[in-house]
């Protein structure tokens, strides 16, 4: 097992919270188990051995007493459970923890990618990526979550549970990291064709970190540099790519697919499908079917040189 | 359960019978997944007029609609007519600024290969030549779609409404 | 000829089933509708399990190619809908038409012709998409179908129609075997077996019909709602003009939680009829055990939001359905432990019916507790929607209703075909099934706390899930095994087993109280019974009814609670109509998944069909006038 899309390696405060829960439910649930079982196997044994079976007063009653018992320590510990889970549920899912200065980060699905927004009350610090999120160690981080589409559901197990993205409706739950890494997150309600291939990587850093990568991500693309990264950004101006996707400082301002402006920065394509390299940029963005059938993003032909051009102007959007 | 051997010739045919029902499968349901690549930006040969010289007719178009009747393709249709602003001008069908694309009126035709060029050339006093600035599946998709605006697909491959406001209310069919 | 010798030949041809195909479409007796619905049954889990094999071929290894996403969909979607609509009520239901006259002491069902038509209606439901499935519109958007994913927008073509209008078909032939079982175990019961009585089976059925009357109406509206946004453009479930997504989903679940318990209901029925005769003495607590059905029958309508947990409704509200979720564990653990009361005052006779009992212990009681962490609202943030839930839902029903199943089969096996099937055979396939039931499902618990998510048709290889994945696959081989093994057991003996007489178990309900298999009357003379065990504590020469009719069908009518004798009715034979019906009624939803018409020229043809059906011989008019002047006379 890897620990990266894990409920067993908790790296937040409320995915802590849920596995102590699943600690106490094990442990309860194993001992119940084995105490049945063994009821079961040695009512087996002991009954496989008679040769009548019992009918007197004193056994009937017995086995009264006993089955009440088990009834009432059912109903104990079935209690004591509930008791668990509404404890740790109130715990998880209060967002009074928030305090006014919070982050606040929109996310709304479509089918089959994650749109990312951090929101700012000066519309030119806002910020629109996809399929990654940045949180601060050690903050609250309110999400809150819309769908373009059918329903979704975003799930960073090392994080917190799951919440659903209903159209028409905006969920909002909070995450904290309590530690540094790098997570994966899936999504968790089948929504179609490539409901396979729609994961996010969520990076938790330190508030230094967190604070560079936000100010770098509200930079507009980078000028290019050489001459291949200058024809590729005609390309992506003349071939079908801006009438999907969006890059802030050319005249790209499409929003149907992933904004682009650091695509480079971002270490997965394709909602978690491949690596973020050379070698997978240039065959999705040639074929997308290929790697993804089904996805939204159609096959694009173009010469072998303007492909060429095309990846290194978008390996330069750092 | 009175018959003598395992499995009866009756149930014997009846299994491969139903095992050739898939080579009847209805071209609304086939989804293709990864088509080939092509570009919608070459010149091609298609009649706008139905008129022609002579005795003989040449043939009237030398494209061919592949997502003809599928209910895939309409659907995508629906979907990227929204993402491309096509309602911009057409707005749902009953049309704004562009001409309605739900009534029986086309002023460059209705055949899938005409309603192609329209997309893919651009007209005059407004349309747009989307030749080259989408793939080619996805103006098929949209040329499926526009048909079935004003009825030229089966209805059978339409979908009734949108999960959008609606133009109309559900009991004012067509 | 002595008197009883005439009465078992008029009986016999009274009774008999029809001959050719005429014979086979017309028939309304309940052994032969009952075994229809198992075969089929068994049929249609033929299809599941090959389903099932695909998917665990295709999930065998990452970034697997056997299946794309578009056939995964579909073939995951029909497992699902095949397993859950198809195989598992139909099989439950067939046991109970078959078993529960027999076991009340009476010669057919309430109504004949209408259980015929509930037969027709789901065999046409069955024949209907998959004919749409191998014509490649397979319904692929989850046995579950959520909006917006199954709506008009986003779920093309007639796939998602094919599935809403199939649940029709087999929804309205649940609710005749419940109307079917509840009217012949309330009124046609044999005269002295009160309600106390009445076998545990046969409460089971019971407790299963009222639960069926209440939950399968919210499942045909919520599809019929769906059905007609798709067709007709209404706006149930269109959020942008005032309909809601989660509408679908409460409606959806009030009927789908319920139906879990209406599949695992009577499965607690054959458990306590496999212990009460290999046991050898009277059910431990009958009270306590009729009382923990029938609260579980309650308490299941109350739990539904726990499959919506995720969806962000409020948290206190959530909080009263964990509550309950864990509740029910509570008459469920009780029988549980009445029946081990039951074992261990007993006298054990181990044989395959009893091993498949033991397997439900073994198996059932892990999906419970799974059951328990998923019910935790919290807890649940985590595990639903991953492969923790396939693995506590597999447990539970396999464990809970396939495993008694199975044991049942064999149970009954000698009273169905007069032999008895090889017990070596049955062992076998136990023992298969139980190892690979626990190598294929028991790894998914950590799949799924390792954060493997449901329905996807694809993993990566950088994920860590390709071993248990591969294990979980190679299990399944072990149950193809075994449910072949168990298949060809009942091939085989049906023609070479050792005759199995009358009683071969030395059971204690009324159906072993006839030959095996049971003549076409079910009984030369109907019982009386005069305890609660009614072949264990019966006199030498017992009382039984006479004076019954042998000319035409005829069954007792007796009082609701104690069985006194009320009075005779005529029910009817052989008759088309019931197929009639269910070609009309297959006229207007096949139709109207692409023409709303359809609808309303099948619903016409139903009515001419009603009206011939219930229009009265001339015969049989003149009799029941007759009748009437006798009775009107003094």
């Amino acid at each position: 097992m890897n620990g990266f899309q894990s409920a067993m390696h908790p790296a937040g405060v409320q995915a802590s919270e849920l596995h102590h829960l699943w600690n106490i439910f094990l442990c309860v649930s194993i001992v119940v188990y084995g105490i049945t079982l063994a009821a079961v196997l040695i009512a087996v044994r002991r009954s496989h051995r008679r040769t009548e079976p019992l009918a007197d007063a004193p056994s009937e009653r017995r086995a009264t007493i006993a089955v009440a018992i088990g009834a009432g320590m059912t109903f104990v510990t079935v209690l004591a459970l509930l008791v668990a889970s509404v404890a740790t549920g109130r715990t998880v899912g209060t967002l009074g923890r928030l305090g006014t200065a919070h982050l606040e980060i929109d996310v709304t699905g479509h089918q089959w990618w994650w749109e990312v927004t951090y929101p700012n009350s000066e519309p030119d610090k806002s910020i629109r990526t996809a399929n990654e999120i940045h949180i601060p160690v050690g903050k609250p981080v309110e999400l809150r979550l819309a769908t373009r589409d059918v329903i979704h559901s975003l799930w960073i197990p090392n994080l917190h549970g799951k919440r659903d993205l209903i159209p028409g409706r905006v969920n909002k739950f909070w995450i904290e990291a309590d530690r540094p890494g790098v997570y994966r997150g899936q999504c968790a309600e089948f929504c179609g064709l490539q409901h396979a291939n729609m994961a996010l990587t969520v990076i938790a850093e330190s508030q230094d970190a967190y604070d560079r990568w936000l100010e770098h991500q509200r930079t507009a693309a980078p000028e290019p540099v050489t001459d291949a990264q200058r024809r590729g950004r005609q390309a992506f101006l003349s071939l079908p790519c801006v009438n999907c996707h969006a890059i802030t400082g050319i005249d790209a301002y499409a929003t149907a697919g992933p904004d682009l402006t650091h695509i480079a920065s971002r270490s997965t394509l394709a909602a978690g499908t491949l690596i973020n390299n050379k070698g997978s940029l240039s065959g999705w963005v040639v074929n997308p079917q290929a790697l993804k059938p089904g996805s939204n993003m159609p096959a694009n032909e173009m010469t072998p040189q303007q492909l060429n051009d095309l990846v290194a102007y978008l390996e330069s959007l750092q | 359960m009175t018959t003598e051997c395992l499995v009866s010739r009756q149930q014997v045919l009846l299994s491969v019978a139903c095992c050739l029902l898939p080579l009847f499968g209805c071209r609304r349901e086939i989804r293709e997944l990864n088509p080939p690549i092509s570009s919608a930006s070459r010149p091609l040969p298609v009649r706008v007029s139905t008129l022609q010289p002579g005795p003989t007719m040449g043939a009237p178009a030398a494209l061919n609609n592949p997502y003809e009747g599928n209910a895939y393709a309409i659907s995508k249709g629906q979907q990227l007519f929204e993402q491309y602003n096509c309602s911009g001008c057409h707005a749902h069908g009953g049309g704004g600024i562009g001409p309605p694309l739900m009534d029986d009126k086309w002023i460059y035709g209705s055949s899938p290969a005409q309603i192609y060029l329209t997309i893919t050339e651009g007209r005059p006093n407004g349309m747009p030549s989307f030749g080259g600035h989408i793939p080619a599946e996805q103006v098929w998709q949209l040329v499926s779609y526009v048909r079935s605006l004003s009825g030229l697909e089966p209805a059978a491959t339409v979908s009734p409404r949108s999960d959008e406001m609606q133009a109309r209310r559900a009991e004012e069919k067509k | 000829m002595t008197d009883y010798a005439i009465d078992e030949r008029e009986l016999d041809a009274t009774w008999s089933p029809g001959r050719g195909i005429i014979g086979w479409l017309s028939e309304t007796g309940h052994k032969e509708i009952g075994m229809r619905y198992i075969v089929t049954a068994m049929c249609f889990f033929a299809l599941a399990g090959i389903e099932a094999a695909l998917i665990r071929l295709q999930l065998s290894r990452p970034d697997n190619t056997i299946l794309g996403p578009d056939a995964y969909n579909q073939i995951f979607t029909m497992h699902g809908t095949t397993m859950m609509f198809l195989f598992a009520v139909p099989v439950m239901e067939g046991m109970g038409i078959y078993l529960v006259p027999l076991m009340v002491g009476t010669r057919n069902v309430a109504f004949p012709r209408l259980n015929a038509f509930g037969y027709y209606m789901y065999l046409f439901g069955g024949i209907f998409i998959y004919t749409m499935f191998a014509l490649g519109a397979g319904a692929d958007a989850g046995w579950f179908a959520y909006v917006p994913l199954s709506g008009p927008m986003f779920a093309p073509g007639k796939r998602v129609d094919t599935w809403a209008n199939m649940i029709t078909f087999t929804e309205v032939s649940a609710l005749v075997v419940a109307v079917e079982i509840s009217v012949t175990a309330f009124k046609q019961r044999a005269p002295g077996m009160s309600l106390n009585r009445i076998p545990l089976f046969v409460w089971a059925m019971i407790v299963t019909s009222f639960m069926i009357l209440f939950a399968m109406p919210a499942v045909m509206l919520d599809t019929g709602f769906l059905a007609l946004d798709r067709l007709v453009a209404t706006q149930f479930f269109n959020q942008s003009e005032g309909g809601d997504a989660l509408l679908y989903q409460h409606l959806f679940w009030f009927f789908g939680h319920p139906e879990v318990y209406i599949i695992f209901i009577p499965a607690l029925g054959f458990i306590s009829a496999i212990i009460t005769t290999f046991t050898g003495r009277k059910p431990f607590g009958y009270p306590v055990m009729v009382s923990s059905l029938v609260f579980t029958g309650f308490m299941a309508f109350g739990l539904w939001v726990h499959h919506m947990f995720a969806t962000g409704l409020p948290q206190l509200g959530q909080s009263f359905f964990t509550a309950a979720s864990m509740m029910i564990t509570i008459p469920t653990g009780v029988q549980i432990f009445c029946w081990i009361a039951s074992i261990s005052l007993g006298r054990l006779v181990i044989r395959t019916p009893v091993l498949y009992v033991i397997g439900f212990f073994a198996v059932f009681i892990i999906g419970g507790l799974s059951g328990v962490m998923v019910a935790s609202v919290p807890l649940d943030f985590q595990l639903h929607d991953t492969f923790f839930v396939v693995a506590h839902l597999h447990y539970v029903l396999i464990g809970g209703a396939l495993f008694p199943l199975f044991g049942a089969f064999h149970y009954w096996f000698p009273k169905w075909t007069g032999r008895m099937y090889s017990e070596r055979m049955g062992q076998w396939a136990f023992w298969l099934l139980l190892i690979g039931f626990n190598l294929t499902f028991f790894p998914m618990h950590i799949l799924g706390l390792n954060g493997m998510p449901r329905r996807i048709y694809t993993y990566g290889p950088h994920m860590g899930w390709t071993t248990l994945n591969q294990v979980a696959s190679g299990g399944a081989v072990f149950i193809v095994l075994s449910v072949v093994c168990m298949l060809a057991n009942f091939a085989i003996s049906r023609r070479r087993g050792a005759l199995a007489g009358s009683n071969p178990w030395n059971a204690d309900s009324l159906e072993w109280a006839t030959s095996s298999p049971p003549p076409s009357y079910n009984f030369l003379h109907l019982p009386v019974v005069a305890g609660p065990n009614p072949i264990w504590d019966a006199e030498p020469d017992p009382p039984v009814v006479v004076g019954m009719a042998t000319g035409h069908r005829e069954v007792l009518i007796t009082k609701t609670l104690d069985a006194e004798v009320d009075h005779r009715e005529e029910i009817p034979g052989h008759s088309l109509g019931p197929f009639y019906l269910a070609i009309a009624a297959t006229i207007a939803l096949w139709g109207a998944i692409f023409f709303a018409w359809w609808f309303t020229i099948g619903l016409c043809l139903s009515g001419i069909v009603l009206i011939f059906w219930f229009w009265p011989a001339r015969e049989q008019v003149e009799v029941d006038m007759l009748r009437e002047r006798e009775e009107a006379t003094p």
